[in-house]
């Protein structure tokens, strides 16, 4: 069973699948997320998939401010993901709230309610900040390996 | 079968968005829809009270990212009208170049995702492929790829000097070359025709009843845009809206396609005829007193309502968007529908949630 163990945990550092939420942002990093995903950029030679299911993915990238409604979808999503997962909180608004950040429905970042491990500033990032926001949360796998028994 | 009800949203693969529909379904068909919104409202309006009024650009542009050159737009020519600011001639022309190519943008970025909504992911691939060159327009005039801050209160905040309006031309020639190669696609292949042709038919009594905007109006056959008032400098523009007839899925897609066409064609226009002069002037004073104002958006008609009260903070400030004139048509399109069609027909009227719930 550990050459099972071992094989999962090189194939989630090769090919880690991406799961995407828009926490009430405005679409400007959806779209640079989804720009990613397309021919210029095209983080899939990095075998890299967008799923729509939380229950197949190992990274998960959110974008935009946190407000009470919202909150609940976000943690469950985060909840459903298997371990271990990655979370990275994208733009201005993911991180602190951004422009909105005393607007009265927005209780803040994305880490007032997940645990967040890899930070994308920016409004909106660029592509190339997010790859390497994916990139430096796929180092985390590979620490995280080393935590486990 | 007994009546179903069916979750869609608000994480789903094909919105970008949260968007939450409950489907009531008999069998494979809808008989009812009920929408949930609320995800993404952050209550920016009332930043009024917060942040004065050249701020309130900053946030005008956060309201939806797609298209948030405009909406600045919008913000700026309610306040010029507020406080009596001529705007430079100049300005003007490159407030129309700008705005065409956050269209262009749009457009392309929406031609794909509803491609991927009935499955052709490589056509999905195509649009964006070409829509990067429109980023690198952006990117090269405006210095940001989606948010362009170029509008300010008076006029524009960026020039554009010879060599770069070559440079956007020759770009633009090869956009239009690309999107040429997909008309044959987009418009005639028969997996697409098959998806949407006759599906969430919207007639032109419908579409005028429940009050429909943008290209959703347009593709039921009714002849109306917000730049046939002239504003910026459409006036001195030729500008004919493009329609079509059948008001389903198809239509819509159809007026959108053919809007990039147009909207290639209104830079080369605006660009050609360029005047020289100023870019912007300096604005004193405070705004005071109301007033709505109208702009077209890739969406279709947004107004804003500022209302003034001759302190740095505005009193309010109101903004109706397109989508949320489009969500009516939209219930009433989908009863009768079976359920694989739900993506297509929720994609075809271009919903843009960030701006609904602002």
């Amino acid at each position: 069973m550990d050459y099972l163990k071992v094989f999962i945990t090189k194939s989630r550092i090769k090919s880690p699948w991406l799961l995407h939420f828009d926490c009430g942002s405005c679409n400007g990093c959806d779209i640079e997320v989804l720009a990613c995903l397309t021919p210029v950029y095209d983080i899939e030679r990095f075998g890299i998939i967008n799923v729509g299911n939380p229950k197949h993915a190992d990274l998960f990238l959110v974008t935009g401010t946190v407000n009470h409604r919202n909150k609940k979808v976000l943690a469950n999503l985060v909840a459903q993901m298997p371990d271990p997962k990655v979370v990275v909180a994208l733009g201005s608004c993911g991180l602190t709230g951004g422009v909105f950040r005393e607007a009265y429905n927005v209780i803040g970042g994305v880490d007032k309610v997940v645990p967040v491990d890899v930070y994308v500033p920016g409004c909106p990032p660029k592509p190339e900040a997010i790859i390497d926001g994916v990139v430096t949360g796929l180092e985390k796998f590979a620490r995280k390996k080393d935590d486990r028994p | 079968m007994a009546r179903t009800i069916i979750p869609f949203g608000p994480q789903h693969p094909v919105f970008p968005e949260p968007l939450h529909l409950k489907l009531v379904l008999e069998d494979e068909i809808v008989k009812e829809v009920v929408p949930a919104l609320g995800f993404v409202h952050r209550g920016l309006e009332r930043l009024v009270e917060i942040r004065d009024f050249h701020q309130m650009i900053q946030i005008c542009e956060r309201v939806c990212g797609i298209c948030s050159t405009v909406h600045a737009q919008c913000y700026c020519q309610g306040i010029e009208e507020l406080m009596g600011v001529e705007v430079p001639d100049r300005a003007k022309f490159l407030r129309v170049i700008w705005g065409e190519i956050s269209r262009i943008q749009s457009h392309l970025l929406w031609l794909g995702l509803f491609a991927d909504a009935f499955g052709f992911e490589s056509l999905f691939m195509q649009c964006w492929r070409i829509r990067e060159r429109i980023m690198d327009i952006n990117e090269a005039t405006g210095g940001n790829r989606v948010i362009v801050s170029v509008n300010v209160i008076g006029g524009v905040r960026r020039d554009l000097d010879p060599d770069m309006t070559r440079w956007t031309l020759t770009q633009l020639d090869l956009v239009e070359k690309e999107v040429r190669q997909l008309e044959k696609v987009l418009l005639d292949d028969y997996t697409v025709r098959k998806r949407t042709v006759g599906k969430g038919v919207l007639t032109r009594d419908q579409a005028l009843e429940l009050g429909a905007a943008g290209p959703t109006l347009r593709g039921s056959g009714v002849a109306q845009d917000m730049r046939q008032l002239g504003y910026a400098a459409y006036g001195e523009l030729s500008y004919e809206p493009v329609t079509a007839g059948d008001g389903d899925a198809y239509s819509r897609n159809r007026v959108r396609f053919l809007e990039t066409y147009q909207a290639v064609e209104l830079v080369r226009e605006a660009i050609s005829k360029l005047p020289s002069g100023e870019i912007n002037v300096k604005v004193k004073g405070k705004p005071e007193g109301e007033v709505v104002t109208r702009v077209e958006q890739p969406r279709g008609e947004v107004m804003y309502y500022i209302k003034g009260n001759g302190s740095k903070n505005l009193d309010r400030l109101r903004i109706r968007t397109p989508t949320f004139a489009n969500i009516p048509p939209l219930l009433s399109m989908l009863p009768g529908m079976e359920l694989a069609d739900v993506p297509v027909i929720t994609l075809s009227i271009d919903p843009c949630i960030s701006c609904t719930e602002r």
